[in-house]
């Protein structure tokens, strides 16, 4: 057993979580690949989605995958660090507009 | 910034025999890793054999102008070897007689041959169909003697394949040098100035994508669509088709490679997209690749590992075509860098 929580080279063995269940694996695969293809959004604008929610869910492993997806597709490091700060945009003004709750409740509670 | 070549720094890499060893020990002895041997065994397709042979590729020198950070061929201001006048009258006396539809000149910048000139206009006269020069671009640029290249192009109606790794300045520089993104545009601008790369016309001129670091070429034809978008939308340049080709592991490239700590996991990306449908048509299988003194090669990436082919016939003095076109293909682990995803070849991918 490793002893840290996250191994890169686990990433190679995401295929093997069929072996457990395959038919959910191979349809949740099936789904994944279909995601991905060309259609009214372009292979290169979903790889930059993909990597703006990497960040957001924080997940090392998609960081790497799409990163790296990123550079085979030609995508720009300048391109990278925007779609990031688009995904951090929204994690901060989700996090931000849940204070117009606060304003509420403190409106509703202070005389 | 490279300056040097790695025979010119004496690097450990400049000894082709210590590439072949790092190719084979390691993740490949252990087992960890299939051979390239034993992968195309597996799918039937081993020992790969010669087809119809298409292309004479010649290197007529490693000498060039640029010293670019991946150079398979460590190619450089400071290497020597120089294809002769001599060697080249033996490669005429081959071209009036091959099979071989296109001849393909490569170096180093082959411009930079003193008889690169001469040799042009001898083998037109042999009446070659498709006629490349692999230009690096700044060439044109670099000294007033080459200002006049793309006139002696259109001449000669000769197909231009020039390396571009990427449409915008940073990445380009990274790779090729400092600057090379600005001459290389200035270059590009002048072919189409002289007709090369307009939409029909009939001076072709294809650009090179080699991918600017530690992974593989995404899809050609999406890319080929970004380069002409950002080229045509910056400086109004035209050109026909991208060709995206893999860096293989050897030269230069594997120096970077093993210093950044990416051989292995490049080596497994290799092996991961590996493709037995691009083995079927690899360009080892229709080229034969001859070097600056004459000696006989599969493809170029095996002249500069010195991995010379496997027949009775090894000098373009010796030149026999069917005894050559009967002998097994030299392989080795640099290999799967021709195989992976849609494969890659001088001419880009080769499987769809």
């Amino acid at each position: 057993m490793s002893k840290t929580y996250y191994d890169p080279t686990d990433l190679r063995k995401f295929g093997n979580i069929t072996e457990w269940s395959e038919e959910l694996g191979a349809k949740f695969f099936d789904y994944y690949e279909k995601v991905f293809e060309e259609g009214a959004l372009t292979a290169r604008e979903k790889s930059l989605i993909a990597l703006a929610v990497a960040h957001t869910e924080q997940c090392p492993y998609c960081i790497d995958a799409y990163t790296k997806d990123g550079l085979q597709r030609g995508i720009t490091k300048e391109e990278m660090m925007e779609a990031v700060h688009v995904g951090a945009a929204i994690k901060s003004g989700a996090t931000l507009v849940h204070s117009v709750q606060m304003m509420n409740k403190v409106n509703k509670l202070e005389m | 910034m490279l300056k040097k070549s790695l025979l010119a720094r004496n690097n450990d890499l400049a000894n082709t025999q210590r590439q072949l060893e790092i190719l084979s020990n390691g993740i490949f002895a252990n087992g960890e890793l299939p051979t390239f041997a034993k992968k195309i065994k597996a799918t039937h397709q081993f020992p790969l054999r010669p087809k119809k042979l298409e292309i004479l590729q010649l290197n007529l020198g490693y000498m060039c102008n640029q010293v670019c950070a991946h150079c398979h061929v460590d190619a450089g201001p400071d290497r020597k070897e120089i294809m002769t006048k001599e060697t080249m009258q033996q490669c005429l006396d081959v071209i009036k007689k091959t099979a071989a539809h296109t001849l393909d000149l490569t170096g180093g910048a082959p411009e930079m041959n003193p008889n690169f000139r001469w040799f042009v206009e001898e083998a037109s006269k042999a009446g070659i169909n498709d006629f490349i020069v692999r230009s690096n671009l700044t060439i044109i640029r670099a000294n007033k003697k080459y200002y006049d290249l793309p006139e002696f192009f259109k001449k000669y109606n000769i197909h231009v394949v020039s390396s571009m790794p990427h449409w915008t300045r940073g990445k380009t520089d990274k790779q090729r040098g400092e600057g090379v993104f600005k001459t290389s545009i200035k270059a590009l601008q002048e072919l189409n100035a002289v007709g090369y790369g307009i939409p029909n016309s009939a001076l072709k001129l294809d650009l090179v994508y080699n991918p600017s670091g530690a992974f593989l070429p995404g899809d050609q034809l999406a890319l080929e669509k970004d380069f002409k978008n950002a080229l045509n939308e910056d400086f109004n340049i035209n050109f026909h088709h991208l060709f995206a080709i893999t860096n293989l592991p050897i030269s230069r490239f594997l120096d970077y490679l093993i210093a950044s700590e990416n051989y292995e996991d490049y080596m497994i990306s290799l092996i991961e997209a590996y493709n037995p449908t691009a083995v079927e048509n690899v360009m080892c299988t229709n080229t034969i690749s001859v070097s600056w003194d004459g000696w006989l090669y599969d493809c170029d990436f095996n002249q500069m590992l010195h991995l010379k082919v496997a027949s009775t016939i090894q000098h373009i003095s010796d030149y026999n075509e069917d005894l050559l076109q009967d002998r097994n293909i030299i392989i080795n682990q640099h290999c799967y860098g021709c195989t992976a995803g849609a494969g890659s070849s001088c001419q880009g991918v080769v499987a769809n």
